[in-house]
């Protein structure tokens, strides 16, 4: 009886050991996706939501058992570089994705970031899906970078022929941090604005990102008396200081930016002043959030504690560049046929209600399809929460 | 022009505030304390946490923020700078470990309070509007009356306090204090401590208006040393002269300077240097140090 239960465990043993190793060879392989950004300083929520949309759903992905490209399934591994925004840091960091063989890259988040690793993206065949509107990006001969949401030069004019028709604007005013993302965002707004025929009352007044005080910055564009305030490329840092701070100076007409933003630190930093408020936003709205991103949203808050709406557009590089591999799976280490995909791609688009597709586009602007196609949804801010005004596509 | 005034007024009583931490800690120990940006955004999340998240009054968030940063202080002057400063003799160490701990709280602030910008419920409703020649929210005012109230409460603290006297011997000659029977390492500690309490007290005063995020760390750090190189390094009356001046002539170049883009801190950057380079120790220092 000994003799019987002595070898009945053993093989039993045995027989869990070969299981057991057989599914850790059984282990998916593993396929790494580089982000570049910035994760740390002023500008660390614009990356640090790229980064964590990226991670929640690689995660969600991961759990489903992983991604099948072609005959193999694969685990999602996310490798992030903080860039620190400085075009230098963002080299080394594309240099880093190149020396550990990764060929798909979401960032950098801002636009010199952007311009710096270009070359060394197409030396060593990496595409990448910056945040950054230069258009030199992304029209021919550059052919290796995909704009990862809409332009400013796409959503501005949208959002000013609809104040103009909706709300009687007719004077505009622009301020702008004085770095290259902003003060390039507001010279294209101010040229969008004016080609509509609005009359642009000031576009020179100028701030520096670590302003505490945007009271006597303010002062000379209040002055002007215009319908509308853009904002150009505010961060979500700056905005409800310069709503506060505007509307304490008596303003009573609109404000906009292009730029994504969050509700819960516009509702903790200005408060009802914000209402009103335009901005641009992702899928996440009661209207548009199918299923899937209700279930993305819960996943990054039990993640990371707390959501952040700027990733209603961030979640979609990494969607974008894992239904092109599966359409093509010889893109997985060959960025040429990643390219030639792009072309006639479509997929279903998991976060949006309906039979939205995930496509490129970019035609109209860059003659070329090197952008996602996101919705362009124009929130308006109301009481903690944005509200759709209205939704637009690009191409 | 009355405008431009207060806001420069407004600007002045917080920069001052900021600044005369860092002298203090400066004149104390001859440390360059490169983390007192971040110490003042600790104060601001410490604040944010206890008003916002946790529902309680903004002066407990005041206090909270005091207390923490304080004790913050002690023990890092304690820990941290008091053996270095035993070991080693050259300035650059405590530099050296002064940018560490500024890099070392940047990480453990994104840890804790996350990378979003925070901020708090006003603490006053409505603005100050006369006739339209002077528009200042009526918080703004209370900001500004309590910063100017702790700068005065820390100059009579320091005149006329046992602890002060100490601390102004040991400014002034820390060798003599010490014949003189002052225990330096007791008092090099409070001092520390008082002065990470003020960075954490303008935290909390300044996350009811700005707000406060991971990023504001370095730029306050610059602008505290702007403000003590302006008044004269370890004088804590240039510390308050230096942030009046840096504050009214942010407002008037913010105001006249507008139509010309950002020149604003260029104007004021040339300005600094060719004042150094006439009078280097700055408005109320010493050339001896």
């Amino acid at each position: 009886m000994k003799r019987r239960f002595f070898l009945a465990t053993t093989g039993l043993s045995l027989a869990l050991a070969v299981a057991a190793s057989t599914a850790a060879w059984a282990e998916n392989a593993k396929l790494k996706i580089g982000f570049v950004g910035v994760t740390s300083g002023p500008a660390a929520a614009w990356g640090i939501s790229n980064q964590r949309s990226m991670e929640a759903r690689a995660a969600w992905l991961n759990e489903l058992g992983g991604v099948q490209i072609g005959d193999t399934t694969y685990d999602i591994e996310i490798v992030p570089f903080d860039d620190q925004k400085d075009p230098k840091r963002a080299i080394a960091g594309m240099e880093k994705m190149a020396q550990d063989g990764i060929h798909y890259v979401v960032g950098p988040n801002v636009d010199d970031g952007a311009a710096a690793v270009r070359p060394v993206a197409e030396q060593n065949g990496i595409m990448y899906f910056p945040y950054a509107f230069p258009k030199e990006l992304y029209v021919a001969p550059a052919s290796n970078a995909i704009l990862g949401m809409v332009a400013n030069y796409q959503s501005g004019p949208a959002i000013y022929k609809y104040l103009m028709e909706n709300k009687g604007v007719k004077k505009v005013a622009f301020i702008a941090g004085n770095e290259s993302d902003p003060l390039s965002q507001r010279d294209s707004g101010a040229a969008a604005a004016r080609e509509l025929g609005l009359e642009v009352v000031s576009d020179t007044v100028t701030y520096q990102m670590d302003t505490t005080d945007f009271t006597p910055v303010l002062l000379p564009v209040i002055q002007t008396a215009p319908d509308l305030l853009v904002l150009s490329g505010v961060s979500p840092a700056n905005a409800p200081q310069l709503i506060r701070s505007a509307r304490e100076l008596g303003y009573t007409g609109l404000i906009s930016t292009e730029t994504a933003q969050d509700a819960a630190v516009l509702a903790e930093g200005a408060g009802e002043l914000a209402n009103g408020f335009i901005s641009v936003g992702g899928a996440s709205t009661p209207e548009l959030a199918s299923d899937t991103m209700k279930e993305f949203v819960q996943r990054y808050t039990d993640m990371f504690g707390e959501y952040n709406d700027e990733s209603n557009t961030k979640v979609y590089a990494l969607e974008y560049i894992i239904e092109t591999l599966k359409a093509n799976p010889a893109a997985i280490d060959n960025v040429e046929e990643f390219k030639t995909t792009m072309d006639a791609f479509e997929a279903p688009n998991p976060f949006m209600v309906g039979d939205a597709k995930l496509t490129y586009v970019g035609t109209t602007s860059f003659g070329q399809k090197r952008q996602v196609s996101v919705p362009l949804v124009v929130n308006e801010f109301k009481d903690g929460k944005f509200e759709t005004l209205f939704v637009a596509q690009v191409d | 022009m009355e405008q431009i005034l207060a806001n420069g007024l407004y600007l002045g009583a917080q920069y001052a505030l900021i600044a005369l931490g860092l002298t203090l800690i400066f004149s104390l120990m001859n440390v360059l304390n490169f983390a007192h940006g971040q110490m003042y955004v600790f104060g601001g999340f410490v604040t944010y946490t206890v008003v916002a998240q946790l529902g309680l009054p903004f002066i407990v968030g005041l206090i909270a923020s005091a207390v923490v940063l304080a004790v913050m202080g002690a023990l890092i002057e304690k820990f941290l700078f008091r053996p270095v400063i035993r070991r080693s003799k050259r300035d650059e160490s405590t530099m050296l470990l002064a940018a560490g701990i500024a890099f070392f709280l940047d990480a453990v602030i994104l840890l804790l309070f996350g990378e979003k910008q925070r901020g708090v419920p006003k603490v006053v409703d409505g603005v100050f509007n006369w006739d339209m020649r002077l528009i200042m929210p009526y918080d703004r005012i209370l900001i500004a009356a309590l910063a100017v109230a702790l700068i005065v409460g820390f100059i009579l603290f320091m005149q006329y306090s046992r602890t002060g006297r100490a601390m102004r011997a040991l400014a002034q000659d820390r060798v003599a204090a010490q014949l003189m029977g002052v225990d330096v390492d007791r008092y090099s500690m409070i001092g520390f401590a008082l002065g990470a309490m003020l960075a954490g007290l303008v935290g909390g005063l300044l996350v009811t208006i700005t707000g406060i995020n991971l990023g504001m760390g370095g730029p306050t750090s610059v602008k505290a040393f702007l403000m003590i190189m302006i008044g004269g390094a370890g004088v804590i009356s240039g510390a308050i002269a230096g942030g009046f001046i840096l504050g009214m002539m942010e407002s008037v170049g913010l105001t006249l300077l507008a139509a010309y883009g950002d020149v604003t801190y260029l104007v004021i950057f040339v300005t600094l240097m060719i004042f150094l380079a006439i009078r280097p120790q700055g408005l109320m220092g010493k050339p001896w140090g």
